[in-house]
């Protein structure tokens, strides 16, 4: 008991010694989340225009336009994820825009052997087909597409497979199912789906079309919410009622976040599941084999948040104080293998690329997955244990800043 | 929306201070946060509560459990599938995934009047002992050990089961009373013709999963030490313990799991609900849960054989075993609290033992713990009321193991309408109290005789533990 009492009394001795220097790492982790947001909201405009210029001409390189501009969107919102664990302004909110995995038959045509979750009445929907559907007995019009009706018909009849919105269900309207399995190949829609009259393929082309405006419309939407509530200068947005809070609260967050995001989420979740279960089903971007960018994303969005900066896209340095600095300042050597930690995650994740991208054979995230794929499993198994030690780093820099309680209670406080 | 409802897998705990003030089993004033000697406790948000790591658990680990939580999260399949991971469901079936009625790992909701039940299955056998020794009882002919109300394909499901409640009133001290309600349980739509004449039949709610590794942990030694068969002590307490088989080790073991403690490890117990539960079959239990009748049941497309691998049992069963004990209001053996000396007073303590020693465990952070689950993991007789007149292995039709009281009151906070002992029926802890009976209606008594505020605070020591 006695050393607890000491212990408390230092931590309060610390903090008033580095107070300051505390609430400027807090108000960059909020630039830094402004500025991820804002990237994720200018991507997302640019996905925009490449799904409005496939939709007024569809070709093949309208539809290649379109999928690039997707997979750059990605870029920024995969490096937003660690602001989601602890802040439930974000957690609340992304369902919306990036649940997976989904039973995309309640949105399109889909193969017949398609599986999906049994008793799930929204898993063979196919809304594109249909202009109203009978719900136990509630008939929901669904004659115009809009923004707002596919935000409702989210978790339909209560089941969270029925995503009707969001990355994942854009990367599906424009790659279609992937067939392959765990074999080479992604989705392989045709640019046809969106032709008019009997140039059509796939049946609905005219709502098909509707679907992927009104869906895309809403990721801007959704995207433009997210940057006001980081907005600085604004009187009753999150940001502001964040950085009012005690700065030890915040770093309580921002360690939080990115050990959830390193641990339980991208080592567990997203890494670990579809190994062990070696079904393409529990694989994030599934139907583009965009996933191992998702993952080299996600990393490089914890680095952000320890670093204190982050790259935009047009190349722009965001930077300023960050908990890298806090550590530093107390233990060069802790700093020092924290940064290492961080920088073996990258490597074992820059070889999951590497692969993923290879012009010559490359192998993608669906195939590394394979029950026997010795290599491929071997260069997942790596940057789960790159996580783990990423994790410890975390914890080890945790306990110099005196963060001792990574379990943020927010319980009383508005944010 | 799987990937966002999930809880994050993280937690860091003041090991440093914990180290600091060492593990002292002695200690008489502990904080609430330290008590038990390192227990299992998280804080986070409510709604994920109860779907937590082992606090103690290594970081390597906790990937697993996220590998387990989704095994238990996510829905099974149809046979064939291209998820073949997770597919084999069925062909009869009750729920598509364990968290179906383990909402948010937590215990099943209560049935409503009039409805077909949710959150619950209805066991099934016939009287009698004969060949029962491995399975504890004798199935139905037709319907074997289970109600199955799903089915995949062109199976038909064997039936359903609605509730129907009757109310009853317990009057208490003061004039005051409380209004329970009694359920009866019609089973109808049968696709397998007639049950037989003298089916007996018992409806069982989801439990609660907490601290399941630490109970599997508790040495044989220690709860039979607590039995008394005979009341040889004249307290009018006989607890005994259900010796069950155990298949993996193939010999008999003292139960510790499923309301009669029918089930010997955590593993068996996860096996066994994924085969009556999901139709899924395991290394452990190998075959489909099809009677002779059920034959298109029989003939229907297999998920492999097992249709989980031992892999992924381990897995899930690593999750069910961690899942931790929330944190406790209460200050353990700190003695000053009212409401823990009427809980002596009412002699609760007697069934619900409040402090357990977890010997070694194939978990290693889990090893050699003091634990307050306020169980003892024994069978008593609960009287008439709550009588299901169904026996399995050593376990009477009026015999029900004592629930653990641990984490009580968390359920509540998470889903308001989760239900109470063994069929649900009690709708909060005082409904759940006041259907004792049988060795526990001296007790009973004893709480309808305390004026409003001491049962006021005799509740709320019961739903901070």
């Amino acid at each position: 008991m006695r050393c607890k009492l000491i212990a408390l009394v230092m931590m309060f001795y610390g903090s008033i010694a580095v107070a300051a220097d505390e609430q400027a790492v807090a108000e960059n982790y909020a630039d830094l989340a402004h500025a991820v947001f804002a990237d994720a909201l200018i991507t997302a405009q640019q996905l925009q225009t490449a799904t409005d210029a496939l939709l007024a001409s569809p070709s093949e390189q309208s539809l290649q336009a379109a999928k690039t501009a997707w997979k750059q969107a990605r870029v920024p919102y995969q490096q937003s994820e660690v602001f989601r664990f602890g802040n439930s302004v974000v957690d609340d909110w992304e369902g919306q825009l990036n649940a997976w995995p989904l039973d995309e038959g309640l949105i399109d045509y889909v193969a017949s052997d398609y599986s999906f979750e049994l008793g799930n009445e929204g898993a063979q929907l196919n809304i594109i087909s249909r202009t109203e559907v009978n719900m136990g007995g509630e008939v929901i019009d669904m004659s115009t597409l809009t923004p707002e009706l596919l935000a409702s018909l989210n978790e339909l009849a209560g089941s969270e497979a029925n995503v009707a919105t969001g990355y994942h269900a854009v990367e599906f309207l424009l790659w279609g199912q992937d067939l392959n399995g765990t074999n080479a190949g992604a989705g392989g829609r045709s640019y046809t789906d969106y032709m008019a009259a009997d140039a059509c393929t796939g049946g609905n082309c005219d709502r098909r079309s509707d679907y992927l405006r009104a869906v895309t419309q809403l990721l801007v939407d959704d995207l433009v919410y997210m940057v006001n509530e980081w907005a600085p200068g604004k009187q009753d947005n999150y940001r502001s009622k964040l950085l009012a809070s005690d700065s030890q609260e915040v770093l309580d967050i921002m360690l939080f976040g990115m050990g959830s995001l390193a641990l339980g989420e991208l080592a567990g979740e997203r890494l670990k599941v579809s190994l062990e279960a070696n079904s393409p089903e529990d694989e994030h971007d599934c139907f583009s084999d965009n996933t191992h960018n998702s993952h080299f994303y996600n990393a490089q969005g914890i680095f952000n948040v320890y670093m204190g900066s982050y790259t935009r896209v047009n190349g722009e340095q965001v930077s300023g104080p960050s908990i890298a600095d806090l550590v530093t300042a107390k233990s060069p050597e802790t700093a020092a293998s924290v940064k290492a930690a961080f920088e073996l995650t990258a490597q074992r994740l820059q070889i999951m690329v590497d692969r993923a991208e290879s012009s010559e054979s490359a192998m993608k995230y669906d195939q590394m997955i394979a029950e026997g794929n010795a290599e491929g499993n071997k260069i997942i198994r790596d940057s789960i244990l790159a996580l783990v030690a990423e994790t410890r780093a975390i914890e080890a820099a945790a306990r110099v800043i005196n963060v001792s309680n990574l379990q943020p209670d927010t319980a009383g406080h508005e944010f | 929306m799987w990937c966002y409802v999930r809880a994050a897998i993280f937690t860091v705990m003041a090991t440093a201070l914990l180290a600091c003030s060492g593990v002292d089993d002695s200690a008489k004033i502990m904080p609430a946060s330290v008590n038990s000697a390192a227990p299992s406790v998280v804080a986070t948000p409510i709604k994920h509560r109860l779907a937590q790591p082992d606090q103690q658990m290594p970081l390597m680990e906790q990937v697993d459990f996220a590998v387990g939580r989704s095994f238990f999260r996510n829905p099974w399949v149809e046979a064939p599938s291209a998820t073949s991971a997770r597919d084999g469901l069925g062909p009869l079936f009750n729920a598509i995934s364990c968290a179906s009625c383990h909402v948010s790992s937590a215990r099943g909701m209560a049935a409503v009047e009039g409805q077909s039940l949710l959150h619950y299955v209805v066991r099934l056998s016939v009287p009698g002992d004969k060949g029962a020794d491995k399975a504890g009882f004798i199935p139905e002919p037709n319907y074997g050990g289970q109600l199955q109300n799903q089915a995949v394909g062109d199976v038909l499901p064997e039936g359903r089961a609605i509730i129907h409640y009757r109310e009853k009133i317990r009057r208490l001290a003061n004039d005051e009373s409380v209004v329970l309600q009694q359920p009866s349980v019609a089973l109808d739509r049968l696709a397998y013709g007639e049950m037989v004449t003298d089916v007996r039949s018992s409806v069982r709610l989801a439990p609660v999963l907490t601290g399941l590794g630490l109970l599997e942990a508790v040495p044989e030694q220690q709860l039979l030490e607590w039995a008394d068969e005979g009341d040889g002590n004249g307290d009018g307490i006989s607890g005994r313990a259900n010796l069950v088989w155990d298949i993996e080790s193939q010999q008999q073991k003292i139960g510790r799991f499923g309301w009669k403690a029918e089930q010997p490890s955590v593993r068996q117990q996860t096996a066994g609900a994924f085969h009556a539960d999901l139709g899924i079959s395991s290394g452990l239990i190998k075959r489909e849960n099809c009677t002779a009748i059920e034959v298109t049941c029989q003939q229907a497309e297999h998920g492999g054989m097992p249709e989980i691998s031992d892999k992924l049992l381990d897995h899930v069963t690593f999750y069910t075993a961690n899942l931790a004990v929330p944190e406790s209001g209460v200050q353990q053996d700190g003695g000053a609290d009212t409401g823990q000396s009427l809980f002596d007073t009412a002699g609760c303590q007697k069934c619900h033992r409040p402090r357990l020693h977890a010997g070694e465990s194939k978990y290693p952070w889990l090893s050699n713990r003091t634990i307050y689950p306020y169980t003892d993991l024994l069978l008593h007789d609960m009287g008439d009321e709550l009588a299901d007149n169904r026996a399995v292995f050593g376990a009477s039709g009026r015999e029900w193991r004592t629930a653990p009281l641990w984490g009580i009151g968390v359920a509540k906070k998470i889903a308001p309408g989760v239900g109470f002992l063994h069929d649900g029926r009690a709708r909060n802890v005082l409904e759940a109290i006041l259907w004792h009976g049988g060795e526990a209606q001296q007790s009973r008594v004893i709480v309808e005789q305390m004026t409003s505020d001491e049962r006021s605070e005799l509740l709320r020591f019961v739903e901070s533990l």
